[in-house]
């Protein structure tokens, strides 16, 4: 039996990707990344900033998230986001913008303890990057 | 009667209003094609977005203690009306229908002597409502410079809603916008957003999820994305509804300068042949007295 599932990837503007030979994806969920393999049980989490990657038989690919929601269900994961990249189209320029944003909302004094956790974490993810 | 060059002046400046409506509807039917796209390609999103609320909200087992975004304040005395318009005119009944059907609610509202709020979006719906509700108007929101209805201006205006929602200062969200039928109907549409409405609508799947973190905390970070999610809905559908009704609006307004146009060159011609007539008569008579 193969062990392959279908997985989707929106965005509020478009169905970003459409994959229905992967393998495994790796999400960063809230609590912690999170691998999930064929027959997973039915699941709903949301993502922390951090790299989605998708495991597949034509190729691994690797996106950097902000935020989003993964429901997994019947062998479909649908991945709701509103920041997605793809890793291999992302150059230097556009990271450092985005790192410059990140860094900014980090050092803001009046946000709330979870804002404040997830821009840590997004200048943490897009340092790492280099 | 108008002399001969005055009609040949209205001919003229009729055909130049004529060239302008017909590139305005060119223009429109190549946007409303975009328009249509991204609205189509944006209902995926909250398609499934509304999935996962109301799979969530079936699985919520303390309904009491459920984020007050889905079940309300338990209050309805007032009332925040975000009213979506376009920034731009000349496109027929698009704004007023809106605007229409915005004032129908709001007397409703006013009549049961509940508190009124108004957000507008859009320039062309505040300069409609200021002259009667300019009091309750408490932000106008334009997104003149965006091209495009994109994801982050609608999120722009959902953390307002959302802001003053946590401060207490509405209990009630309804938008309204125009919702794309076809190029000739865009039906007005009034939603509520707060407290999300879900009823009549298929609780379809007994499936059980497995939830991380559990399932208030989800909901709660949900929500809030659900809110801008259902405003950027509304704002594709907005803006290819924008676009159909300026093509048709544009497309009977070329329509008309062309009848018109019609109308004046008969005139024109027949002016002409009464003076020549007028002037064959003259001569002839002048010759007969000789």
């Amino acid at each position: 039996m193969s062990e392959e599932f279908k997985v989707e990837i929106v965005n509020p503007e478009k169905s970003f990707l459409v994959k229905d030979d992967v393998s495994e994806v790796v999400v960063p969920a809230f609590e912690g990344e999170m691998g999930i393999l064929k027959d997973h049980i039915s699941i709903i989490s949301f993502l922390k900033p951090g790299i989605i990657k998708i495991l597949s038989k034509s190729g691994d690919e690797n996106y950097y998230v902000e935020d989003g929601i993964v429901e997994f269900k019947n062998n479909n994961l649908s991945i709701l986001t509103s920041t997605i990249f793809n890793l291999t189209d992302m150059d230097k320029s556009k990271q450092q913008d985005l790192l410059k944003e990140a860094e900014e909302e980090a050092n803001k004094t009046d946000i709330n303890d979870q804002s404040k956790y997830l821009a840590d974490k997004k200048v943490e993810v897009l340092k790492s990057l280099n | 009667m108008a002399s001969l060059d005055d009609l040949k002046k209205r001919i003229a400046s009729v055909k130049s209003t004529q060239k302008i409506t017909k590139a305005m509807k060119m223009v429109a039917a190549a946007k409303l094609r975009r328009a249509q796209e991204s609205a189509e390609k944006g209902r995926p999103y909250s398609e499934k977005m509304n999935n996962v609320i109301l799979n969530l909200s079936n699985g919520i087992s303390d309904k009491e203690n459920a984020p007050k975004l889905l079940s309300g304040t338990g209050q309805e005395k007032t009332h925040l009306c975000v009213v979506m318009t376009s920034d731009r005119g000349l496109c027929g009944g698009f704004n007023s229908n809106i605007i229409k059907k915005a004032k129908s609610y709001f007397a409703k509202i006013l009549d049961e002597g509940k508190e009124l709020k108004i957000i507008t979006v859009g320039s062309k719906g505040n300069d409609q409502l200021k002259r009667v509700y300019g009091d309750n108007i408490i932000e106008n929101i334009s997104f003149k410079e965006s091209k495009n209805a994109n994801y982050f201006d609608a999120d722009k205006v959902g953390k307002i809603v959302i802001e003053k929602f946590e401060a207490g200062e509405f209990d009630i969200c309804t938008i309204f916008y125009n919702q794309f039928k076809n190029v000739i109907t865009q039906i007005p549409q009034a939603q509520q957003i707060i407290p999300l409405n879900n009823e009549g609508e298929e609780t379809s799947s007994e499936e059980n999820y497995e939830f991380e973190p559990d399932e208030d905390e989800i909901l709660s970070n949900l929500l809030p994305k659900n809110i801008s999610t259902q405003i950027f809905k509304a704002m594709l559908e907005n803006s290819a509804s924008e676009q159909g009704s300026r093509m048709s609006a544009m497309d009977n307004a070329t329509r008309n300068a062309g009848e018109m146009v019609d109308k004046l060159t008969i005139e024109y011609n027949r002016s002409r042949q009464a003076a020549i007539t007028k002037e064959l008569i003259e001569i002839i008579s002048g010759a007969e007295s000789l």
